[in-house]
């Protein structure tokens, strides 16, 4: 079934892509530090490396050396398994991704719903960091993540269902393909084929950061109630790993969304497409993540679920039955 | 129901309003000083310890001992002497113990020859008591022999 180049191609692109995911883990964590520095109109590091270049090593190293703590009551199978569970899905969510039409590690037919199921883990994983930690800040911050996750999860694959109706396929790379030539034709101004399609980007958005805790919806962290929440009792590369996929599960958000409703490699205006019109995208879309936390407070627990519950379950079900009425009206 | 998609578009503009504040803060001047390469010029009026002053590369004072008596913690020791050919008295020693000053200022008030002012100096630190339970300000005045 699998030739031996099929194998060490699929190998190659593991390495790759863990590469790629550490590497942006690391300079996504400075380049959050350096964009909340200049919207608080500071300087971030500057110490390490000329303008700092060098810190996210100097971080690495910092949580290399440390000693990973086990407390007294903690569940050690599980408390030592949570960090791996939480980044092993994160870097396989990878494989699927198409950076261009033949630079895809594993091209899927369901590569969409794979996406969707691994990062499902992600929520098992912190639900079983916060219980095996023993401590009642981890409790509490494991049972924020699986309300805020199941409150989230429900629009945004509301949303992602109205848009395979549109595009019928599952296949990442299909899905790009039909957006091809021009940014008239990516999903986001598709307004024939839905008039919504721009709320449902908002929503997918606001989804994602969501999912994958980022502030303004970090309540799993929220280190002003829960000191740091899951991870309370997490110490060196512990910490680190969760550190790390939080990072990668951004990456592959604004890859998703970059994928879904901007046009993946296109080009905006059906010049030179390329992988690097998709890093362009990803990468903006990255910035506006690191943008939003910066600039709005933690919202409250409740206010966290009547906003999924009120607002944007509702509309992402009207954007489907709109799009289902759409499909059948317009040909 | 039209409160409902009010509330909606309020929030989203309240949203775009704070987002475009950080952004245009972005391109602000920064206010951050790199201080161990940079450092600010002190107010004028900040007290530091004690120093001499110098008039012609000798200390102005003359000995008096009115900032000794002056001092309620009594960290100032000043000793001098009557040199040849000079008309008045000479400082051969003055002693600050730092740890015991309050930088109360009641020495410089009570200098009559305007021989004491405050340092800007902010930068003390030590790993030892010894350090500054006697700095030796004839010293840091350029020795006045």
């Amino acid at each position: 079934m699998y030739s031996l180049g099929d194998i060490v191609r699929l190998l190659l692109y593991l390495v790759g892509l863990i590469g790629f995911g550490a590497f942006n883990a690391a300079y996504l964590s400075l380049l959050e530090r350096k964009q909340s520095a200049w919207m608080q109109l500071r300087r971030g590091p500057t110490e390490v490396g000329p303008w700092g270049l060098i810190q996210p090593v100097a971080d690495g190293l910092k949580l290399l050396s440390k000693q990973i703590l086990l407390p007294r009551d903690v569940n050690v199978p599980l408390f030592l398994l949570a960090p791996i569970m939480v980044v092993v899905p994160a870097i396989v969510s990878l494989v699927t991704i198409p950076f261009s039409e033949t630079l895809v590690a594993h091209r899927y037919n369901l590569g969409l719903l794979m996406i969707f199921s691994f990062g499902a883990i992600n929520i098992f994983a912190l639900l079983i960091a916060g219980w095996a930690s023993a401590n009642k800040y981890a409790s509490i911050g494991a049972v924020r993540v699986v309300a805020q996750n199941i409150a989230y999860e429900v629009p945004m694959l509301l949303v992602v269902i109205a848009l395979v109706m549109v595009t019928s396929s599952f296949d990442l790379v299909e899905i790009v393909k039909q957006q091809g030539g021009g940014c008239w034709h990516w999903n986001l101004l598709k307004l024939g084929a839905n008039p919504m399609m721009p709320a449902s980007f908002l929503i997918f958005f606001i989804c994602m950061l969501a999912e994958t805790n980022r502030a303004p919806f970090d309540m799993v962290e929220a280190e002003s109630e829960l000191i740091a929440g899951a991870f309370t009792e997490y110490s060196g590369m512990g910490f680190g790993l969760f550190f790390i996929a939080e990072y990668v599960n951004i990456l592959i958000g604004c890859s998703l969304a970059t994928i879904l409703f901007l046009g993946g490699w296109d080009c905006p205006f059906g010049l030179f497409p390329g992988p690097h019109w998709f890093l362009i995208k990803m990468y903006a879309l990255c910035f506006t993540v690191v943008w939003v936390r910066w600039s709005f407070p933690r919202t409250q627990f409740y206010g966290l679920l009547n906003l999924s519950w009120k607002i944007l379950i509702p509309l992402a079900l009207v954007n489907l039955l709109l799009t289902a009425v759409m499909l059948k009206l317009v040909p | 129901m039209i409160n409902y998609f009010k509330e909606i578009i309020l929030g989203l503009r309240t949203l775009a309003i704070g987002m475009r504040i950080t952004f245009v803060r972005m391109f602000h001047h920064r206010v951050t000083l790199d201080y161990p390469h940079k450092t600010v010029t002190m107010t004028p009026r900040f007290r530091g310890h004690v120093i001499l002053k110098v008039a012609d590369a000798k200390p102005k004072c003359i000995v008096c001992m009115a900032c000794q008596r002056a001092c309620p913690s009594g960290c100032i020791k000043l000793d001098g002497e009557k040199r040849e050919g000079a008309a008045r008295k000479s400082l051969t020693s003055y002693t600050l113990n730092f740890t015991t000053c309050s930088l109360c200022g009641l020495c410089v008030e009570s200098c009559a020859f305007d021989a004491l002012e405050f340092s800007k100096k902010y930068n003390l630190t030590s790993m030892h008591k010894e350090d500054y339970q006697a700095i030796d300000l004839l010293q840091q005045a350029g020795g006045g022999k």
